[in-house]
C-alpha cells in the first residue's frame, strides 16, 4: 500500500483503493458490483438515481456509493434488508412514470433499467398516478428522443457538457416535469448539437437511440466486431454491430485506451459508405481515358515504375510525400521513411494545419 | 425599548383624560413602519401624510431634523400600520393608521397633547411584546433602515471593530463558546463551521448570506433585512474575518424587492463609511460584498444548489461530502450562514459570549424568531428565548385560539417539518426537542391550527408545496413525493384505498432514507408526523368517507347539533343555496340534497354548533 492508498472492507473483504477513489470506484476495482443508473464512469459523480445507497458503519442512514469519497476503515456493505427495499422502492417509482412497453422496446436486452426490473424482481404495479404522455421526437435525422422513456439520470445532459462540451441538451422544467431537452425545446439541428451520438451511447434506457439503426435488430442478436476508426488519426475503437453480414449500428467500446467509448460524429454515423454502392473496392487504372477496375499488384507496380520514371527524369529533389491527417502517427512515419530512403528527398509534409 | 415603551404608554393613557394642553413640542418624533407588511398597509401615504400636516402647523423645521422616522417591521402586522408618536420621551403607538387619521393625531395629540386614546394599541399588542426576548428584531422597528448614522447610534458595527481587533481565532471560539447554531433549519454549530472553513486548504474563501428564505408563511430574514440590514452585513464582516475571508455574497430571493434596496443602500453607506471595502476599519482586512439574486426556485436555500445558481448553472444540490467548507463556492472553501444567524453576531462579539449563552437552553442558546401564523389571535414575528414552550407562544404571545376555538396542532419548520399536536402544548421549542417529536425548527415557521382545520389537507398542502418545488434531480423526491400527494389527494377526494396509510408510511420512509438534499429527505415530515398523531383523521376520511373538520369538500356533512344551537339564525342568512329552515326561535336544520358543501354556515356559527 503507498501513502496514495488506503484500506477499506467492502462486506467483510479488505480492499485497497486510491485515497481519492468513491466508494464506488474502490467496489469496482474490487469487482463488487453496486447497482447504479446514472454512473457513467467518464462523468463526474452525480448522485441522482439513489440506487447505488450502500450501508457505512457509524453512518444512520444509506449513503450514496457514487459520491461518497472513502475514509481510511470504512467498513461498507452494499446490501442490506433496508437498502433492498429501498431500492425496490426507487425502481418502482421510476417504473411508475415509464412506458414499460419493452417488448417493442429499441432498447430490450440491453437496458439498465429492464435489468434492475429484472434483478429486482419489480413491477410498475405499485405505484399508480400520472405519466408523461409526450410525443416521440424524430426532428433530427440522428437521435430519436422518447422522453417517456426517459429516467432523469442526466448522463445524456452532462456527457454533452463535460466531455463534448457542446451544451447542446440540459435539464428544462423543474420537479416532475423536468427533462433533459435543447435551449427553448428546439429541434436538435447542426445549429445547436454536432450530432456525436454521446448522450445516445450513455442512455441506460431507451429514451435515446440511434435513429439509423431503429427496428433493424436487437442488440443481442448483433455480433459485435471490434475495430479502429478510419476517419482520422485518433484511433479510436468502436464495435461494427453486424446482423446477416450488414453493419447496423456502431456501439462505443468503453475498454478503448484512446477513446474510451467516446466517439465523434464521423466515427458513430458515418458508416454509410460500407453497404453504399458507389464504394469504391479494387484500385482503378485510368486506360483511354476512362478508370478500370485492376488487381493490386498491378495497381502498385505501375506507381513504382511512375516514381522510378520521375526520380531519373528529373532527379529526387523534385518528388515529396504529403501524407494525410487520417493516417496514423505509424503511418506517417512510414510515409516520411520511404519518401527519404525509397525516394532519396526530404520533401515530406502532412496536410494537418491549422 | 420593550420594557420602556409599556411603562411610558401606561403613563401616557392616563395624561389623555387630564387637562388638554396646546403647544408645539419641543422634542418629537414619530415612528412609522415601512415593512413590505406596513408599506401594503399604506405606511407611505400615513408618512407623507404627516409630513404634509406637520408643515401645515409649521413645524417643517421638524420635519428637516428628521421627526418622522421610517422604521422596519416590529412583528405585529396585524395591526399596521403602527405609528410610535414620541412628544418628550412620553410615547405612545397607534395601530390601523391610516392618512385620513393622521390630521386627528397631530391636532389632537401633537399639537393638543390629548393622545387620540381610541385609536391607541390595546392591551394584546403589549402582551404580544412583553413575553417575547428581543436581540435581533430590537432595533426593527426602532431605527432607520436606510440610514447607517441610526445604525452607529445604537452602537452598529462595534461589534465587528472588536472582532477585527482580536484574531481570528479568537472570534472563532467566542462564537463557539456562545453556543449559536445555524438558523437556517439544520442547527449546525456556526463557530465550529468556521472553525472548519478556517483549516480547510484553498484559496480565495467565500462566506455567503443565505436570504433565499422560501417556507411558505416565514419571512423573518426579510424582516431583519428590511428592518436592520446593517446587522447582516456586520455579522458577515465578523464571519469573514474569522475564516479568512474577503468576499461575501448575499444570496437573496428576488421576490424580495423593498430588502435587496434597502440591502444595497447599506452595502453603499458602509463602504463609505470604510466599513467594507480595502483596509477596513483601518486593520488591514480587505472584505467586500456582493449581492446575488436568485430566480425563484425553492431549492435554491439548500446550500449546494445556493452555490450552483451564483456559479450560474441550474440551482440543483449535490450529495455532501465533500461540504462546502472544504469545497464550496467554484470548489473554494465556503460558509454559507443563514440571514438570522449572522445578525446574531454583532451583539454577541458586543456583550460575549457568556451573555448569549446564558439565553435559552442547555443544547439551543439564544432566541429564535417564528413567523407566527394561522388561527390564532395575534399573528406576525416573534422572537423568543430557546426553550419556551409552545403552550406560552401560543396563548400568551399569540393571544389565544381565533374565535376561541380548540387548539388542535402546531406545524413547526414550515413544509420540512412536523406538527406537535395539543397533546404536547407543553414542550419546550428547542431543536432537539423538535427533532425528537418528527419535526425540526427550519426557518422558523409556525402555523396554529384548530380543530377546524383537517390534518389530512394540511399535510396535502405542504407536500404539494415541496412537490412543486422539488428540483427533479433524485428519484425519491422527484417521483415519490409526487406519488404521496396523489395518493393524499385521493384520500381527500374520497377515493381512499384500505393500504393507503401503510403505503403512504412506506413510501415516507424510503424517501427520507434515499433522497440526495434535506428537501427530498424532509418532504414526507408533514404526512408522517400527521400520521402519527392524528392518524384517525386518516381512517375516517378512508373507511367512514368523513372528513372531520369539514375540510375536503368531497366528503363535507353539514349537520346542525340541536343540542348546541342558540337559534340565532346567522347560517340561515349566509347559506348561498337556501339548503337551511329556519325561523326565529326554531332550531336550524340542514337539507342534504340542497346542501352545495360551501362551509359557509359552518364558519358563521357562533357556538360551533354546525358539524
Amino acid at each position: 500500500m503507498t501513502d496514495k492508498q488506503l484500506k477499506i472492507t467492502i462486506n467483510g473483504r479488505e480492499v485497497v483503493c486510491g485515497k481519492e477513489d468513491t466508494i464506488l470506484q474502490a467496489a469496482q476495482k474490487a469487482g463488487v458490483r453496486i447497482p447504479t443508473l446514472c454512473n457513467d464512469n467518464r462523468l463526474e459523480p452525480y448522485g441522482g438515481c439513489r440506487l447505488c445507497i450502500v450501508e457505512v458503519k457509524g453512518v444512520n442512514r444509506p449513503l450514496p456509493a457514487c459520491t461518497t469519497p472513502v475514509t481510511q476503515n470504512m467498513e461498507v456493505r452494499t446490501d442490506n434488508d433496508t437498502i433492498t427495499r429501498v431500492r425496490k422502492t426507487l425502481i418502482s417509482l421510476l417504473l411508475s412514470n415509464h412506458p414499460n412497453d419493452c417488448m417493442r422496446c429499441e432498447k430490450t436486452g440491453d437496458c439498465g433499467l429492464q435489468d434492475l426490473s429484472y434483478e429486482y424482481g419489480v413491477d410498475g404495479k405499485r405505484f399508480e398516478g400520472e405519466m408523461w404522455d409526450l410525443p416521440i421526437r424524430e426532428d433530427n435525422p440522428f437521435i430519436t428522443y422518447e422522453p417517456n422513456k426517459c429516467i432523469l439520470c442526466g448522463r445524456c445532459v452532462r456527457i454533452c457538457n463535460e466531455i463534448v462540451m457542446a451544451g447542446t441538451i440540459d435539464l428544462v422544467g423543474r420537479g416532475f416535469n423536468s427533462m433533459p431537452d435543447t435551449a427553448f425545446r428546439k429541434p436538435r439541428s447542426l445549429d445547436n448539437c454536432e450530432f456525436c451520438g454521446q448522450c445516445v451511447s450513455t442512455c441506460p434506457t431507451g429514451a435515446l437511440t440511434d435513429r439509423k439503426g431503429r427496428g433493424k435488430g436487437r442488440s443481442y442478436e448483433m455480433k459485435k466486431v471490434k475495430t479502429t476508426c478510419s476517419y482520422c488519426g485518433t484511433g479510436c475503437n468502436f464495435y461494427l454491430n453486424v446482423r446477416n453480414n450488414k453493419v447496423i449500428k456502431v456501439t462505443s467500446a468503453y475498454d478503448a485506451p484512446v477513446n474510451q467509448g467516446n466517439l465523434c460524429i464521423k466515427g458513430r454515423y458515418g458508416y454509410d459508405f460500407i453497404h453504399s454502392p458507389e464504394r469504391i473496392k479494387t484500385p482503378l487504372i485510368k486506360k483511354g481515358g476512362s478508370f478500370h477496375e485492376a488487381g493490386w499488384d498491378e495497381a502498385l507496380d505501375l506507381i513504382a515504375n511512375k516514381f522510378k520514371e520521375l526520380v531519373d527524369k528529373h532527379g529526387p529533389e523534385k518528388v515529396g510525400g504529403f501524407s494525410s491527417s487520417r493516417c496514423t502517427n505509424e503511418e506517417n512515419y512510414l510515409l516520411s521513411k520511404w519518401v527519404r530512403c525509397a525516394i532519396g528527398s526530404n520533401n515530406v509534409d502532412n496536410c494537418a494545419r491549422v | 425599548m420593550t420594557e420602556k415603551k409599556k411603562t411610558v404608554n401606561k403613563k401616557a393613557q392616563p395624561k389623555a383624560k387630564s387637562k388638554p394642553k396646546s403647544r408645539i413640542p419641543k422634542d418629537l418624533t414619530i415612528r412609522v413602519c415601512v415593512g413590505t407588511g406596513g408599506l401594503a398597509a399604506g405606511s407611505k401615504e400615513v408618512i407623507e401624510a404627516f409630513y404634509a400636516e406637520l408643515e401645515i402647523h409649521g413645524l417643517p423645521p421638524c420635519v428637516e431634523k428628521k421627526c418622522v422616522n421610517k422604521t422596519g417591521c416590529r412583528g405585529f402586522c396585524a395591526k399596521d400600520v403602527l405609528v410610535d408618536v414620541i412628544i418628550d420621551g412620553e410615547l405612545s403607538t397607534y395601530q390601523f393608521i391610516k392618512p385620513e387619521m393622521v390630521n386627528r393625531i397631530v391636532n389632537e395629540h401633537i399639537i393638543g397633547g390629548n393622545p387620540v386614546t381610541e385609536w391607541l394599541v390595546g392591551p394584546d399588542y403589549h402582551v404580544f411584546h412583553d413575553k417575547q426576548t428581543k436581540i435581533l428584531l430590537k432595533q426593527c422597528g426602532q431605527i432607520d433602515p436606510e440610514d447607517i448614522e441610526a445604525y452607529l447610534g445604537i452602537g452598529g458595527y462595534k461589534g465587528a471593530g472588536k472582532a477585527l481587533s482580536v484574531t481570528p481565532f479568537e472570534v472563532i471560539e467566542e462564537v463557539k463558546a456562545s453556543g449559536l447554531r445555524g438558523r437556517g433549519g439544520a442547527g449546525f454549530l456556526t463557530g465550529l463551521k468556521w472553525e472548519l472553513c478556517s483549516m480547510a486548504k484553498g484559496t480565495p474563501k467565500y462566506i455567503i448570506c443565505n436570504a433565499d428564505e422560501g417556507d411558505p408563511g416565514a419571512f423573518m430574514d426579510r424582516s431583519v433585512i428590511e428592518g436592520n440590514p446593517h446587522s447582516v452585513l456586520e455579522g458577515m464582516i465578523v464571519g469573514g474575518y474569522a475564516i479568512g475571508s474577503s468576499y461575501g455574497y448575499v444570496y437573496i430571493r428576488a421576490e424580495y424587492p423593498l430588502a435587496i434596496e434597502r440591502l444595497e443602500t447599506a452595502i453603499r453607506q458602509a463602504k463609505e463609511k470604510g466599513f467594507l471595502g480595502k483596509n477596513i476599519f483601518n486593520s488591514g482586512f480587505d472584505f467586500d460584498i456582493k449581492i446575488k439574486q436568485g430566480a425563484g426556485a425553492f431549492i435554491c436555500g439548500e446550500e449546494t444548489a445556493l452555490i450552483a445558481s451564483i456559479e450560474g448553472k441550474r440551482g440543483m444540490p449535490r450529495s455532501k461530502p465533500p461540504f462546502p467548507v472544504n469545497k464550496g463556492l467554484w470548489g473554494k472553501p465556503t460558509v454559507i450562514n443563514n440571514v438570522e444567524t449572522l445578525s446574531n453576531l454583532p451583539s454577541i462579539i458586543t456583550n460575549g459570549a457568556k451573555w448569549y449563552s446564558s439565553i435559552g437552553t442547555e443544547k439551543s442558546k439564544g432566541t429564535k424568531v417564528f413567523a407566527l401564523t394561522g388561527k390564532i389571535k395575534n399573528t406576525g414575528l416573534i422572537e423568543v428565548p430557546m426553550g419556551i414552550s409552545v403552550k406560552e407562544i401560543i396563548y400568551d404571545i399569540g393571544g389565544g385560539m381565533e374565535r376561541n376555538r380548540q387548539f388542535k396542532a402546531v406545524q413547526t419548520g414550515g413544509p420540512s417539518g412536523g406538527c406537535i399536536p395539543a397533546s404536547h402544548i407543553d414542550m419546550p421549542v428547542d431543536y432537539e426537542s423538535l427533532i425528537g417529536i418528527g419535526s425540526m425548527m427550519g426557518s422558523g415557521g409556525m402555523v396554529v391550527m384548530d380543530d377546524a382545520t383537517c390534518m389530512v389537507d394540511m399535510s396535502k398542502f405542504f407536500l404539494s408545496f415541496t412537490q412543486h418545488e422539488s428540483c427533479g434531480k433524485c428519484v425519491p423526491c422527484r417521483i415519490g413525493t409526487k406519488r404521496m400527494l396523489e395518493i393524499l389527494t385521493r384520500i381527500t377526494e374520497g377515493k381512499g384505498k384500505e393500504g393507503d396509510i401503510e403505503l403512504l408510511l412506506e413510501l415516507g420512509t424510503d424517501i427520507k432514507l434515499s433522497s440526495l438534499c434535506g428537501l427530498g429527505q424532509s418532504a414526507p415530515n408533514p404526512v408522517l408526523s400527521t400520521i402519527r398523531f392524528f392518524r384517525n383523521e386518516y381512517e375516517a376520511h378512508i373507511n367512514d368517507g368523513i372528513c372531520p373538520a369539514h375540510v375536503c369538500k368531497a366528503l363535507r356533512q353539514y349537520v346542525v347539533n340541536a343540542e348546541v344551537c342558540k337559534m340565532c339564525g346567522k347560517c340561515f342568512r349566509v347559506c348561498p343555496s337556501g339548503a337551511i329552515t329556519w325561523e326565529p326561535k326554531k332550531k336550524a336544520a340542514i337539507s342534504k340534497s340542497k346542501c352545495v358543501k360551501c362551509g359557509a354556515c359552518f364558519e358563521a356559527c357562533p357556538f360551533n354548533s354546525i358539524m
